[in-house]
């Protein structure tokens, strides 16, 4: 189980990467997100996979002899999801609004044009 | 006493709320930006006075014993760091009533900055690793919307450029936070120090302590990672870029120090080439990019990663005296380089441009601001009188003491290659003639120009103040640096044993 | 785009999902669910009355702002933080009556601290559904 979830994260890293150095910044996005959930699948791998075995005493409060789930991991994955769900959300804000002042989702055209008219600007002021 | 250690996370948090529930009341909010800077910098004496007489303090957020619950830890060097923000936050928030325009304030301005240093009074506090982590994303969340704020084209561009790089850096932190976990079932600092103090360092504690070089190295610009600040810093209002470029950064340099003296102190001194290349190459890369610019953002922007690099060699040294150097230097460049953006805001307000070539004259006409420019430009560069010169001075003496020449002989050249571009700069500014076809200035209301200039002239003041007298500073620098690289006292303080 | 199947679906979907969200909000404590939860569910409810009336309906669903949501919540989140600190404890540490109140069982601290996450996700969600579905 370690090895095949070992070869899924191995994949969302690379997917995330692939995404990350598109030219368009929605895919980027997805590439960010990818990677986010790569590193929580990351913990929940190295904090042991355990099957059925949930971190809670029942409410007869007795303890089965058998190893439980950690907890650590669930609760820094949980804490990481809710981090990675405002970061993302705001992130799609931005390229909302980077999308309606520039017109397109090229990070080429966002900078050439940038540089376009600070150019522009200049030679105005000669 | 112990609740003091919870006063600088509630004091912004609080005025956050209020900034909040009052959207529309921007006097209340400036106001209320005010009293919280104000209060912080004053609980940071007290916290800093407290350390001084019983130790280091430890706090346990929820009661819940260490290492199991969240622990906040103020040592010498938090306890300054936190100072330097209260401080930091309070010239920017009054320099923000004169810079801020009506719009960015509509968008919250206020609460984003108290959010923000929230986030940076965490970071410095947090004896945990897990809770490092979460405080980082509120303070890139509130960094990244105060980088957008007000939507200017331009200003896209490099919170595109700001977000995506940060959020690469929070994944590697958080893969890197992961593995930690799983090799040593812990994530309280103190603990993971005796952990690992116990373990071989071989296979995977090597890889993650690089993985987190790295992504504290993303978040500080260290070379290689630096190329995001320049292209993003330039952007914002000044008042943003000065607290960014006071704090952010400094935040990073402030965890890799402390992560890297109490939890890999190992792989500080086998890692020890590579840091201090990276420190050298930071210092000579930024100060290359700063000699080519045109511009005067971008200009202080590289700067800024240049004096980064002094602020690693001294982690790299590892001694007593270096981390000493690098502690001073810090806050001597939180000083100076805030003092130099905030006069360049008051120089781009009056003259519409930050352009260089499109600037001059200034001189003539006012005088005092050519002063406020010079001295902080000076003291940054490491002219003797000032506080940048003794840090430094540490710092060399450190790299001579532990004979790394080519660091001593890049520290020594890169500050004559400041010298070079920052009095290259303020010619442009102020003595040079006025280009013939330039605008004309624009004259600031007395009211305004005050609440632009006395921040500026404040922090001009410490940093000269910190030069002329620097024996107390640096004997409080030289007790932060000894309970850095002394363990048993943080963990003692911490887990309420010794090892 | 008018759906006249989700328009008609949410009029007795909105209240159903805000009860069920109180529902979790009370039972987290102990079993899954918790403010978090419950404060998304308040969000979706919302967001689909939103995308089958518009967002200026929504908005006017809602009542209040969403950012006065974010800012009652993290208030009430830091007060029951700030209440132990009357008592002599730590920031934060649970306090608990001793009496359990009907249905909710023993009240304390933790289920202040969770009203006030239910509020600040509700409203932050909101605030962020209402920004991206805004026209222009």
């Amino acid at each position: 189980m370690e090895s095949m979830l070992a070869v899924v994260i191995g994949g969302l890293y690379a997917a995330g990467m692939y995404l990350m150095v598109r030219r368009s910044i929605v895919k980027m996005i997805f590439g960010l997100a990818l990677l986010g959930n790569a590193a929580n699948l990351l913990i929940f791998t190295v904090g042991r996979l355990t099957r059925g075995r949930p971190p809670h005493v029942p409410a007869d409060g007795v303890l089965s002899a058998l190893p439980v789930a950690d907890p650590v991991p669930q609760a820094l994955i949980l804490t990481a999801i809710v981090i990675g769900f405002g970061v993302q959300a705001f992130a799609l804000v931005l390229i909302k609004r980077v999308y309606q002042t520039v017109g397109s989702d090229d990070q080429d055209v966002m900078v050439t044009e940038n540089q376009g008219q600070e150019k522009l600007g200049q030679e105005e002021e000669r | 006493m112990k609740n003091l250690l919870f006063l600088p996370l509630i004091i912004p948090l609080a005025t956050a709320v209020l900034g909040l529930l009052a959207w529309n009341q921007r006097k209340f909010q400036r106001i209320a930006g005010i009293c919280s800077t104000a209060l912080l910098s004053v609980t940071a004496v007290l916290l800093l006075l407290e350390v001084q007489q019983h130790g280091i303090l430890s706090a346990q957020a929820g009661n819940w014993p260490a290492p199991f619950g969240i622990t906040l830890v103020a040592d010498t060097f938090s306890a300054l760091m936190l100072l330097a923000t209260g401080l930091m936050g309070l010239c920017v928030t009054v320099y923000s009533l004169a810079d801020a325009d009506s719009d960015q304030e509509a968008r919250g301005y206020h609460p984003l900055l108290q959010v923000l240093l929230l986030g940076i009074c965490g970071s410095f506090l947090t004896g945990d690793l897990f809770n490092l982590y979460v405080w980082f994303e509120v303070m890139l969340i509130a960094s990244f919307v105060l980088l957008a704020l007000g939507g200017k084209r331009e200003q896209m561009e490099g919170a595109i450029k700001y977000v995506a790089l940060n959020l690469i850096a929070s994944a590697l932190l958080l893969a890197g936070i992961g593995l930690l976990y799983g090799v040593t079932g812990t994530l309280n600092m103190a603990h993971l120090a005796i952990r690992l103090q116990e373990m071989p360092h071989t296979g995977t504690i090597p890889v993650i302590a690089v993985l987190l070089f790295c992504a504290f190295s993303i978040k500080a610009a260290v070379f290689p990672f630096y190329f995001w600040l320049p292209a993003s810093y330039h952007t914002p209002p000044i008042a943003v870029i000065t607290i960014f470029s006071a704090l952010l950064s400094k935040v990073g340099i402030y965890v890799l120090i402390r992560v890297f003296t109490l939890i890999f102190p190992q792989e500080t001194i086998t890692g020890q080439p590579l840091i201090l290349g990276a420190a050298g190459l930071t210092m000579l890369f930024g100060a290359l990019g700063a000699i080519a610019q045109p511009e005067l953002r971008r200009l202080l922007s590289f700067c800024v990663v240049s004096q980064i690099g002094y602020l690693l060699m001294g982690l790299g040294l590892m001694t007593p005296l270096a981390l000493a150097g690098s502690i001073f230097f810090m806050l001597h460049i939180m000083a100076a380089k805030s003092a130099l953006f905030l006069t360049s805001g008051v120089v781009a307000r009056m003259s519409g441009t930050t352009m260089l070539k499109e600037l001059g004259g200034l001189y003539k006409r006012y005088p005092l601001l050519a002063v406020l420019f010079l001295v902080p430009a000076l003291s940054v560069a490491g002219i003797p009188p000032l506080s940048g010169f003794w840090g430094k001075l540490a710092l060399v003496q450190a790299g001579l003491q532990s004979e790394q020449y080519l660091l001593v002989a890049m520290a020594l050249g890169v500050s004559v290659l400041t010298l070079y571009y920052l009095v290259t700069a303020w010619i442009a500014l102020f003595w040079k003639n006025q280009p013939a076809d330039a605008e004309k200035l624009h004259h600031l209301p007395a009211v305004r120009r005050g609440q632009m200039i006395v921040p500026a002239l404040l922090l001009a003041l410490v940093s000269l103040v910190a030069g002329l007298l620097p024996e107390p500073l640096f004997r409080l620098c030289h007790i932060a640096s000894e309970q850095l690289l002394n363990n048993d006292a943080y963990i003692k303080a911490v887990l309420g044993v010794t090892q | 785009m008018h759906s006249l199947i989700l328009a008609t679906a949410i009029r007795l979907l909105l209240p159903l999902m805000l009860l069920f969200s109180l529902f979790l909000l009370l039972r987290g404590h102990n079993e899954p669910g918790g403010g978090f939860v419950g404060g998304l569910v308040v969000a979706a409810a919302f967001a689909l009355y939103t995308l089958a009336h518009g967002e200026k309906e929504g908005r006017r669903m809602l009542r209040v702002a969403p950012l006065q949501l974010v800012a009652s919540g993290l208030l009430i989140a830091l007060t029951s933080g700030l209440l132990p600190l009357l008592a002599g404890l730590p920031f934060l540490t649970a306090l608990w009556s001793a009496v359990p109140a009907p249905v909710i069982g023993h009240a304390g601290t933790p289920l202040l601290f969770d009203l006030g996450v239910y509020l600040l996700v509700a409203g932050m969600s909101l605030l962020i559904i209402f920004t991206l579905m805004e026209e222009n």
